[in-house]
């Protein structure tokens, strides 16, 4: 497989603040490659950097074969970016943004159609329609269509997500797997844990650092004690009774229920007499699979 | 080419856009000068004119007439001593006194000469001037007829000019020249200012620069539209001051517009340095208020003449550029100067446009940090 | 177990003109309880919530909140419940105590009081040391916590919470639920506004609205199982996928 990124040790620093640190990993071609980490983690300053808007305080960036400190214009044809803030010209209209960048890149909307028809066709119909007057899933899908309307080979979006609803996520993701099939690697961030299992690899990131790069079922194998979900309906008193468990290592609440690991992985009947006792009657155990959140606080705890 | 083609119609689609921005750059210099041209009247018509006359003789008696015939002047009373003249201006009744010695028909025809006084209300230093030069206009006339007239010979009558509440005014009637020397200034460098750090601000300039534009062609682009439009502006307020005001330019329109686009061109490079340093359109309107237009109003000599001004203020003024395009334009248009005049300072100013290009280019950053 | 109703709506009506933000909303909900108020933007959550708090008039309806008529007695209802939104509401360039004081002053709380539940307060979250730190300073997770806490300094009956969380990392996320959890159990109803499905998990129960209407309402379980769905996101989707797209195609 061709390497379309190589990250060599990364490091940045803004002032005081280590915005990045001792950062590796490669993106192969045809990738959709996600990093997945809070606000603040350095998603952003990370992104600036493979798209040479940042350079690195220590260690090298090699995309698409070029060095992004050194041979920033010749990348610069070949990247289609997506800022976190949709970078949309409010005060043009749907058709006269993408027609903008088109000439920008030294293309044409013509000429690339096919590559962003699926994808434009859903906000065609609006094309006389200025982009601040659209809804936050249209916003995201012209945006897209402008950052692939030169036919990019890498794709690289900052939180494509954030601010949208379900439903237009959901398009999204779709929209992004159906672009694999014209060769383009995609990379994406996003603060949503959720989103991780849409993409080919996911690398947690937090504080700067990368905690962990693989496929998102490996990440989830990864967690290495038995998960147990408790449900009842007084979450709070649920949670304190948990935690005073002796057996317990970790209860966090998830959703509805509260995610617990017990210590050597013995279960046994005792924890559900320790509930009932607390005044916990009726509480329902099942074994539960980890899913990517579940060992990103693993990963978060084992680092503190 | 094309891609700087594109560039620059998505600028103007901005600007046709924005009701704002289109007010800015024609409304305001409009309004400005039917403000300044119908507030701050041209014309003197029947402005009141107190006598005190104390020789009440012959001459006094033709002079006076004279000045009341002209239709600049209308007799408004005649007072009997120096101290009614503080009372009738302030009063607002005469806008001017004037004033003829004792004996004035005989000692000038004696002796050759006499004393009159002007005195105007300099509390009004626009309407004062021009009263007194038509009165001193009217006067010299006269003493052009009187020594036509054979009864004397050589310069006789000489007024003493004074002027209460303002005697140092030196004042100048140029609100043309100046409106066009702040406006120009502020809408370029206010408007070139804005619209990159709305990019900056929107997030678009990360894209732009991830883009193959280069960072020449980005400022070009920002800067040609505004550059025409402001071209279409300085036409637009030469022509209404021609039309509504009557205001000629005197020297080579050619010489005018040449400077003005040196001018433009000034502001224009000033308002990207600016948005080189501001992160946010707020800092940028900021500081094209603040650094631009008060220190224009205040110290280009558009309003205090920059001779009385504090020496330390006189060195601030001499790094502000409207400070040498107000010499420029009012050389050109008012007094109908040639190049000759004006060549040292329009050589300051393409020095300060090559600097601020210079700095801007070299300020304008390819990358984020 | 009898529940207290503290928000209760019969055929709440709110029109812009001829638009309808909220089309004939019906709903209660239980002191204690964390109830999740869900919808795409433009759903008309906002409209709903500034109703609920006193902030818009019903053009129909009923509305009772902790036990005050939202037409009659806004102003009532603005004194018993407390507000947090996704900015947080704070003034990043006073420190935290300056804050809280400014906050309980506002509610008309006695100086005493103030600096007593003060201190309770920044002990309670481990905040002593940051007391005296401007806002801007903090990090997003502390803020989040102590905005949160400012929205219940003054024992409100009810709290709402619009999109408060989002962007956070997990741990930073799982103490402000267990914040939520613990106010809920001392009483204190929880009324969260959110687009993000996920959120909708944590909640006790919660409503979907779509176009102005609520279109399901019961705990999470509960909807997941009639829509034979793996997550509250799914649910969303099936229940608004349809009318979206055929939204889309206008």
């Amino acid at each position: 497989m061709k390497e379309v990124i190589r990250a060599s040790g990364i490091g940045k620093k803004f002032g005081e603040t280590q915005a990045l640190k001792d950062i590796f990993f490669e993106v192969n071609e045809g990738e959709i490659f996600g990093f997945i980490g809070p606000d603040g983690a350095g998603k952003t300053t990370l992104f600036r950097i493979i798209t040479t808007l940042l350079n690195p305080d220590e260690g090298e960036m090699t995309v698409l074969g070029l060095n992004t400190a050194g041979d920033f214009r010749e990348l610069r044809k070949c990247i289609g970016y997506m800022p976190g803030r949709f970078s949309l010209y409010q005060d043009l209209s749907v058709e006269e943004n993408l027609n903008f960048y088109a000439t920008v890149f030294g293309t044409t909307v013509r000429e690339n159609y096919a590559l962003i028809s699926d994808i434009y066709s859903h906000i065609e119909p609006f094309r006389k329609r200025l982009a601040g007057k659209l809804s936050g899933g249209m916003k995201q899908k012209l945006a897209l269509s402008c950052a692939l309307i030169h036919k990019p080979k890498l794709l690289v979006l900052d939180e494509p997500t954030t601010g949208v609803d379900a439903v237009s996520r959901a398009e999204f993701w779709e929209m992004l797997k159906k672009l694999r099939q014209h060769d383009i690697t995609i990379v994406v961030s996003t603060p949503y844990m959720d989103e991780a299992m849409r993409c080919d690899r996911v690398a947690l990131i937090q504080k700067g650092q990368l905690m962990l790069a693989d496929r998102p079922q490996k990440i989830r194998e990864g967690f290495g004690r038995k998960l147990f979900a408790v449900r009842a309906p007084q979450k709070y008193r649920l949670l304190e009774a948990l935690r005073k468990y002796p057996l317990t290592e970790t209860a966090y609440p998830f959703g509805d229920s509260v995610h617990v690991t017990i210590r050597n992985n013995i279960f046994d009947a005792s924890l559900n007499e320790h509930l009932v006792r607390s005044g916990i009657e009726n509480a329902s155990i099942t074994e539960s699979e980890a899913g990517i959140e579940d060992r990103f606080l693993e990963l978060m705890k084992n680092r503190i | 080419m094309k891609r700087f083609l594109g560039f620059v119609k998505k600028e103007f689609l901005h600007i046709f856009r924005d009701f704002r921005t289109l007010i800015i750059l024609f409304g305001i210099p409009t309004a400005q000068i039917l403000i300044f041209g119908f507030v701050v009247s041209t014309d003197i018509k029947d402005a009141g004119v107190a006598f005190l006359d104390l020789s009440n003789d012959d001459v006094t008696q033709k002079i006076s007439d004279k000045i009341c015939s002209s239709g600049f002047f209308r007799r408004e009373e005649d007072l009997h001593s120096y101290n009614d003249i503080d009372l009738v201006m302030k009063k607002g009744k005469a806008r001017a006194v004037i004033v003829f010695g004792e004996n004035f028909g005989r000692s000038l025809t004696g002796q050759g000469k006499a004393s009159m006084i002007i005195i105007t209300d300099g509390s009004e230093p626009n309407t004062a001037t021009l009263i007194t030069n038509y009165a001193t206009a009217i006067v010299t006339d006269f003493n052009r007829e009187y020594t036509g007239s054979g009864l004397s010979g050589a310069v006789l009558l000489q007024p003493e000019v004074r002027m209460f509440y303002n005697p140092g005014l030196k004042g100048h009637y140029m609100f043309v020249p100046g409106v066009i020397t702040l406006i120009m200034i502020l809408i370029c460098a206010l408007m070139t200012s804005i619209t990159i750090t709305r990019e900056k601000e929107f997030g678009t300039m990360e894209v732009l620069l991830v883009s193959p534009l280069k960072p020449m062609q980005i400022i070009l682009g920002k800067v040609t539209p505004y550059f025409l439009l402001s071209f279409i502006n300085v036409i637009m307020i030469l022509l209404l001051s021609y039309f509504v005001f009557d205001l000629p330019v005197k020297g080579s329109l050619a010489l005018l517009l040449a400077e003005s686009m040196l001018y433009i061109l000034m502001s224009l490079s000033l308002g990207i340095l600016i948005s080189t340093v501001s992160r946010t359109m707020q800092q940028a309107i900021f500081i094209s208020f603040l650094g631009l237009m008060l220190p224009t109003i205040l110290l280009s000599g558009f309003i205090f003449p920059i001779e009385n001004m504090p020496k330390v203020y006189d060195v601030v003024a001499s790094i502000m550029p409207p400070r040498y395009f107000i010499v420029i334009i009012k050389n050109i248009m008012i007094k109908g100067t040639g190049f000759g005049f004006v060549w040292k300072e329009t050589l300051i100013l393409t020095l300060m446009t090559v600097l601020f290009i210079g700095l801007s280019v070299r300020n304008f950053k390819v990358r984020l940090e | 177990m009898i529940r207290q109703t503290v928000i209760s709506v019969t055929n709440l009506v709110k029109k812009f003109g001829s638009f309808v933000a909220n089309d004939n909303l019906s709903f209660e909900v239980y002191e204690g309880e964390i109830f999740g108020f869900l919808g795409a933007n433009g759903a008309g959550k906002t409209t709903a919530l500034r109703i609920l708090s006193g902030l818009s008039e019903p053009t129909s309806g009923k509305v009772t909140v902790a036990g005050f008529d939202a037409k009659k007695e806004p102003e009532r209802i603005k004194r018993n419940i407390g507000y947090m939104c996704q900015k947080f509401s704070l003034y990043e360039d006073l420190t935290v105590r300056e804050n809280i004081t400014l906050y309980g002053g506002i509610y008309g709380m006695t100086k005493k009081l103030i600096l007593e539940r003060m201190a309770n307060l920044l002990s309670r979250l481990s905040f002593e040391e940051f007391g005296d730190r401007q806002i801007s300073s903090l990090p997003l997770g502390l803020k989040q916590k102590l905005a949160f806490s400012i929205a219940i300094f003054h024992e409100p009956r009810i709290v709402f919470l619009d999109e408060p969380t989002g962007g956070v990392d997990p741990i930073t996320r799982r103490q402000f639920w267990e914040m939520i959890y613990e106010t809920a159990d001392r009483g204190i109803t929880v009324f969260v506004t959110t687009h993000y499905m996920d959120e909708a998990e944590y909640c006790d129960r919660i409503s979907i609205m779509n176009e102005g209407r609520i279109v399901a309402l019961d705990t999470p379980e509960a909807l997941k199982k009639k829509y034979n769905a793996g997550s509250v996101e799914e649910v969303f989707i099936r229940i608004a996928r349809p009318k979206m797209t055929e939204k889309s195609m206008l």
